[in-house]
């Protein structure tokens, strides 16, 4: 495996994962799975000494090494210890490593594919999360994938695995399969329409959290809202892939066209004005923080998907979510920048993209 | 200590990851942490703190004694678990079986894991406590320059590593 990864390059493009394509990608941004695993000869992280730490990151990568498998070999391992603080914060931002284990403390690493579509953190709360992304709705192919990838590090490490019990974790919330899927949605629609809470409601009997991404705790609305299944004990993969990818999922997609149908037909010029507004806003603004404009970069993005706005590609929308995102703005700018650089660098950037034009500062 | 909202004895204890303010702790009694957690948490923190509740509800009186209860390979107590919602050890599971059991039932609604299995095992449940045991005796021997214990030690860990086995189904089917 490569031993560093260019933080600078990382951060002139998106993941494959976030190209915007793949089923129903209107409405879904990705699908990711992770499982938790653990060494059998190590305490949990939790009850880890430093050298336990230390043992463990030098035990997996030597394992890692050993894997003759070619994808392997071209993937990136990074050492998050001595990494500053704005490359941890870039590789949280493009959801490589948690925020978790970039604020914690210790020996800690990261292994993941140039094309990112799958990383494994090393000693976060697990001494393994093996997670693989996907664009759009593919819970299929990315369970695929990181069971390969499971089946592969099974080889060279022995699992903390319990009869009984199933794979060991730290938190017995994650005990078993040690699977958690994630469907990310875009639901605007039931947002505008106020319908969230119902959703909400209906989720909750069926083994479901339905979480909320972005906004929270500010005076914007958060229009992403991440489906997953809370249980991880007493059923099989295949059940809990099939709960939030083909019962779930689907019924959330369903109520989000049907919001968004309504909109259209009853309140067609009151979202128009509202769209262009945003892009109005985004395409003039001389400064502002990153909270407002995920706010209007998600009307935007509805407003391509109901074909409101046609000179926009929602690859772009894409883009600009992640590359607006402090770090990203910072390590394209080459420097730490002040909140109030970073903010007025954000509406720059914003201008440019939406206009269409190369950003002169970066070239 | 005391419930932070009323006078009743704190019997819970929430950290809960809020942004940017980083981990906050909580110390709650029964009835407030239940009105707490119902407003909704962060899924993992509020799902085993939920579960964590409703065991407290129903052990009572013994609460003082199982918080007391340590684990024989890496030491942590139950109030320890129970303040923090992570475990210690891969033991743990075996050490605080039937106390972690009910919390399993609450969480999951279940109790027998029945997805995928590793096609190599450490073998029994009090292999973990062993292995982690040796780890720990291979360290003491190099920090005090016993080369020869330690690498006798490595081999033993090697050996039980190395062998290929699927895991034994388990023998109590009963739930």
């Amino acid at each position: 495996m490569k031993r560093d990864a260019d933080f600078d390059e990382l951060a002139r493009y998106p993941g494959e994962w976030m190209r915007g394509e793949g089923p129903e990608s209107d409405i879904v941004i990705s699908t990711r799975i992770r499982l938790a695993r653990n060494l059998a000869d190590f305490p949990f992280i939790r009850r880890c000494s430093d050298e336990d730490r230390l043992s463990i990151e030098r035990t997996v990568r030597a394992r890692m090494d050993s894997l003759t498998d070619q994808r392997w070999k071209s993937a990136h391992y990074v050492d998050l210890e001595p990494l500053s603080e704005i490359d941890r914060q870039l590789l949280v931002e493009r959801q490589l490593i948690s925020r978790e284990i970039a604020e914690s403390d210790g020996s800690r690493a990261v292994a993941f594919d140039v094309t990112e579509g799958y990383s494994v953190m090393i000693n976060e709360e697990d001494h393994l999360r093996i997670q693989v992304m996907k664009s759009g709705l593919d819970v299929q192919n990315a369970w695929e994938q990181v069971n390969r990838i499971d089946d592969m590090l099974e080889e060279v490490i022995l699992y903390a695995f319990h009869p009984r019990y199933g794979y060991l974790t730290a938190c017995p919330t994650n005990v078993g399969t040690g699977l958690r899927v994630s469907v990310m949605l875009h639901l605007p629609a039931l947002v505008i329409t106020e319908q969230m809470d119902r959703v909400f409601r209906s989720m909750q009997r069926i083994n479901v959290t339905v979480r909320g991404l972005y906004g929270e705790g500010s005076q914007y609305t958060g229009d992403f809202y991440q489906v997953s299944n809370q249980v991880t004990l007493g059923y099989t993969e295949a059940e809990l892939l099939a709960l939030v990818g083909e019962e779930v999922a689907p019924r959330i997609i369903e109520y989000e066209r049907k919001a968004r149908a309504a909109l259209l037909k009853n309140n067609r010029d009151d979202l128009h004005d509202e769209v262009s507004r945003a892009m109005g806003i985004l395409s003039t603004a001389r400064k502002i923080s990153s909270e407002e404009t995920m706010h209007h970069l998600s009307k935007i993005r509805l407003g391509i998907s109901l074909g409101l706005i046609s000179e926009l590609d929602v690859k772009v929308v894409n883009q600009l979510f992640l590359q607006s995102q402090s770090a990203h703005l910072q390590k394209l700018q080459g420097r730490v920048l002040g909140t109030a650089e970073r903010h007025a660098r954000r509406a720059s950037f914003l201008q440019h993209h939406l206009a269409g034009k190369d950003d002169p500062t970066w070239n | 200590m005391k419930c932070q909202f009323c006078e009743k004895p704190a019997t819970f204890h929430i950290t809960e990851l809020t942004e940017p303010a980083g981990p906050q702790v909580m110390h709650l009694c029964e009835e407030h942490a239940k009105g707490f957690l119902q407003k909704g948490a962060t899924p993992p923190v509020s799902a085993i703190a939920g579960a964590l509740a409703k065991q407290i509800g129903q052990v009572g009186d013994d609460l003082e004694e199982l918080d007391q209860k340590e684990c024989p390979v890496c030491g942590i107590s139950f109030f320890e678990f129970r303040n923090s919602g992570r475990l210690g050890c891969p033991y743990d599971y075996t050490h605080f079986e039937s106390d972690l059991r009910p919390l399993l039932v609450n969480v999951h609604d279940k109790t027998k894991h029945v997805g995928k299995r590793p096609t190599r095992s450490a073998g029994t449940a009090d292999s973990f406590a062993r292995m982690i045991g040796l780890r720990r005796e291979m360290e003491e021997a190099i920090e005090r320059e016993d080369y020869e214990r330690a690498s006798e030690i490595r081999d033993e860990l090697k050996a039980m590593e190395d062998p290929i086995r699927t895991p034994p189904s388990d023998p109590d089917e009963t739930t």
